[in-house]
């Protein structure tokens, strides 16, 4: 033991390790409060109303790094393309629960708004419940979740099979593709204009001021839900199959497993889960348009929440999703401190900087992914062990024998 | 015991039949492949012969970057994503060096006193050309530029990785993140406005069979048969490119044989740097220099790696023409804005039938 190591030893508890988790969280939640706060004047009501729309995002975004979770966290599938699932996702609970498009001008003859769809009034079959403010919803949600899953499936076909970066780059042209698509052929979705005035579920039952506080709830609940569908899974013999052939694939299949069906219903199942994320991102946005759907925001952002927060933790999908959007937040907060109203301690943004904050918030991001792959690949909560709950049943059994908690181990034997 | 051993053989012989089979299928989805090939480039130079010809010259452009990527693919096993991006960070540069102008706010310049501009008769056009030696000079300088940065960032970001015996996932998405890092700093150095080198409307000439060309188009296609030439005698007449071809087709054979894997890996880099960035001039002198080209680019420029087979310096050249002259060829049916669809498309096709490419190795 040198020197240094023996300085070191007391140290250990306390190393950067442990710390660099809760300090950034400290550090993230610190700025998403304080800044807003700051620039309202410390207005308590506009920070609260700000912070419900920053978690509902962020719930919503959650949904689609658990997705991202199930098919590259524990199973090792590399899909590039989530813009093209989001986007999916989103335009198809639109079209499912907006009404019928209005009559085309009476003097030019040519419709104001085009699209395929609008099922809304046919969706609400069931004659009392006030069935319409949440049916058409819940089967635009489901219908978004199944479009994704078909697609993930057709893509599956050719990819699956083959190198992991084929799909990666397959499924990056199916973004692009579909992005096209719906620009271009005018009468699906309305072309560049995008879909405005989607409704939103239960909108009709509050007050609209209070409605942002209703939709945070709705989208936790899925939220606990999608959450508890993939630990249970994860749990499952299933999940212990797509664990092992993420880990070594020869061995899955020396071991008899049909690797290629597991990994088509990881892609499916992660593909249906964010396909219910874009169908909540549309209730809550009211607008969309496919310009939104570019592959920086819909797909790298997910991923550097996935990688931050820790690939193969479904905790740590949560937990990358809410940094790396309050990153996000602060960045875009960033753009209220000019010269002319500067920040506490004069801080301000320069003004030639001020038009090139959005760039300068994706070379953050891009350069956040990068350290993190390079110094704590891991991400903040890495993955934990985890072995059938059969197998811990019996360690526990046969612990209580000749271990007896508390005796000073930190950690049981094996 | 003999039962087994008459069983072993049973199961022997069998694998051999089924193997033999596959092999002669495989022949015949080549041959298949290459004769649908044929048939498409014919139909195409006779029925459209103008956008033939400019696919032509837009897949000579493909070709260098293809080249690149499939060199960098072979030699460090990952694709990179990083690609297109530095494609048109190369176009930037030599923007730079050329008019030494960088985004001051949105609409306005900031120029440098002096850049190679300022030389005498530096922007007069050679000859037809549009452009003079100022431009050569910058491209010259923007290849020198890339390759260093190429090396640079190998050894930040990719060697550290390699170190870990990280999965080629991670490599790629290692080269996302420098992807958007790249195109970040393109936006915030010369802004979101597409530039041009030279300014003002461009004539073309008229040749035999309708075709109408500019020069420069000429020019960009006779560079880039000039590139592609020097890679193939790099590639198959100096130690170097044995060395590389030899790690591309097995890195531990390669290693076992006492090539100095991360010396080869260098220069793989300079090589495939300095072949993007003047990739990436050309671009920009056929169309223009847009930050976002980078993202629109790589789809293609897989698309001709993976048709022509990761790894193979020839397929990709074969991949990169045909993936230029199906898009441009294209427009003759579909709208211009699906270009990218089209080499999706042909990606999508060649991993359903023949997922190691025109000239690839196994898969």
């Amino acid at each position: 033991m040198t020197g240094m190591d023996r300085l070191k030893a007391p140290l250990a508890g306390l190393s950067g390790d442990k710390l660099i988790t809760p300090l950034a969280f400290l550090f993230i939640t610190t700025l998403v409060i304080l800044m807003p706060a700051e620039r309202s004047g410390w207005d308590l009501g506009g920070v609260v109303s700000f912070l419900t729309y920053f978690a509902t995002t962020v719930a919503i975004f959650s949904i689609f790094t658990l997705g991202l979770n199930v098919q590259w966290g524990y199973t090792g599938v590399f899909n590039f393309g989530i813009a093209g699932f989001f986007l999916v996702g989103a335009f198809t609970a639109a079209i499912f629960t907006k009404g019928p498009p209005p009559p085309p001008d009476p003097v030019t003859g040519r419709p104001y708004v085009e699209y395929v769809g609008g099922f809304a009034d046919k969706l609400d079959f069931i004659p009392f419940l006030s069935s319409g403010e949440w049916l058409p919803f819940i089967l635009g949600a489901a219908a978004a979740a199944l479009m994704c899953g078909v697609l993930a499936l057709l893509l599956s076909i050719p990819t699956l099979r083959l190198r992991e970066d084929y799909l990666a780059i397959a499924t990056i042209g199916i973004a692009e593709l579909l992005r096209n698509i719906a620009l271009e052929e005018e009468g699906l979705v309305n072309g560049p204009r995008g879909l405005l005035g989607i409704p939103s579920p239960l909108a009709g039952l509050f007050e609209p001021a209070d409605y942002k506080y209703v939709y945070l709830l709705i989208v936790v609940a899925v939220l606990i839900v999608v959450y508890i569908a993939v630990e249970r899974g994860i749990r499952s013999p299933w999940g212990r199959v797509l664990r092992a052939l993420r880990e070594d694939e020869l061995a899955t299949v020396a071991s008899g497993k049909n690797v290629f069906a597991f990994k088509m219903q990881a892609f499916v199942f992660g593909a249906m889960i964010m396909g219910v994320g874009g169908a909540l991102y549309a209730y809550q946005l009211r607008a969309i348009s496919p310009e939104g759907f570019s592959h920086f925001f819909s797909t790298f952002l997910f991923w550097v929440m996935l990688i931050v927060g820790g690939s193969g933790n479904n905790r740590g999908a949560i937990l990358g999703a809410y940094m790396v959007w309050g990153i996000w937040i602060i960045s875009l907060q960033l753009q209220g401190y000019t010269p002319a109203r500067p920040g506490p301690l004069g801080f301000a943004i320069p003004e030639i900087l001020q038009g090139r904050i959005f760039f300068i918030r994706d070379f953050l991001i891009g350069t956040i992914i990068v350290i993190v792959l390079l110094l704590r690949p891991q991400g903040l909560l890495p993955e934990e062990r985890r072995v059938s709950i059969w197998v811990e049943r019996q360690a526990r059994r046969r612990r209580g024998s000749s271990w007896k908690p508390g005796e000073g181990t930190e950690s049981p034997p094996d | 015991m003999s039962m087994s051993v008459l069983a072993g053989r049973i199961t022997d012989t069998l694998t051999q039949v089924r193997d033999r089979l596959a092999g002669r299928g495989d022949t015949v989805t080549g041959i298949g492949l290459w004769l649908l090939i044929a048939v498409l480039i014919v139909s195409s130079a006779v029925g459209s012969t103008q956008l033939f010809v400019v696919g032509v010259i837009v897949g000579s452009i493909y070709a260098l970057g293809a080249l690149g990527l499939t060199l960098i693919y072979g030699v460090l096993k990952f694709g990179n994503f990083a690609h297109g991006d530095t494609m048109m960070l190369g176009a930037y540069i030599a923007f730079f060096f050329l008019t030494g102008q960088v985004a001051r706010t949105a609409r306005e310049d900031t120029e440098l006193p002096w850049a190679l501009d300022s030389l005498p008769g530096a922007v007069d056009g050679i000859g037809d050309l549009t452009f003079g030696y100022g431009l050569i000079i910058a491209t010259l300088l923007a290849a020198v530029i890339i390759a260093l940065l190429s090396v640079a960032l190998d050894r930040l970001i990719y060697r550290p990785l390699r170190r870990r015996r990280s999965g080629i996932v991670i490599f790629a998405i290692a080269s996302l993140g420098v992807a958007i890092v790249v195109r970040s700093l393109m936006f915030i150095i010369w802004g979101p406005d597409p530039r041009v080198y030279v300014s003002g409307i461009h004539r073309a000439q008229s040749y035999p069979f309708g075709i109408v060309l500019k020069t420069d188009q000429i020019f960009i296609f006779a560079v880039a048969v000039a590139l592609a030439a020097l890679i193939y005698l790099l590639l198959f007449h100096t130690k170097l490119g044995k060395a590389m071809r030899a790690i591309a087709d097995n890195p531990d054979l390669a290693r076992v044989s006492g090539i100095n894997t991360e010396q080869i890996i260098v220069w793989t880099w300079v090589v495939g740097g300095a072949l993007v960035a003047v990739a990436g001039v050309l671009l920009a002198v056929q169309s223009q220099i847009n930050p976002l080209l980078g993202f629109v680019i790589l789809l293609p420029l897989f698309a001709s790696t993976i048709l022509g087979g990761i790894g193979n310096p020839l397929g990709a050249l074969a991949g990169a023409m045909v993936v230029g002259i199906a898009q441009e060829v294209s427009i003759e049916f579909f709208e211009p804005a699906y270009k990218p669809g089209v080499a999706f498309v042909i990606l999508i096709l060649i991993l359903l039938v023949r997922p190691r490419g025109l000239l690839g190795a196994k898969v």
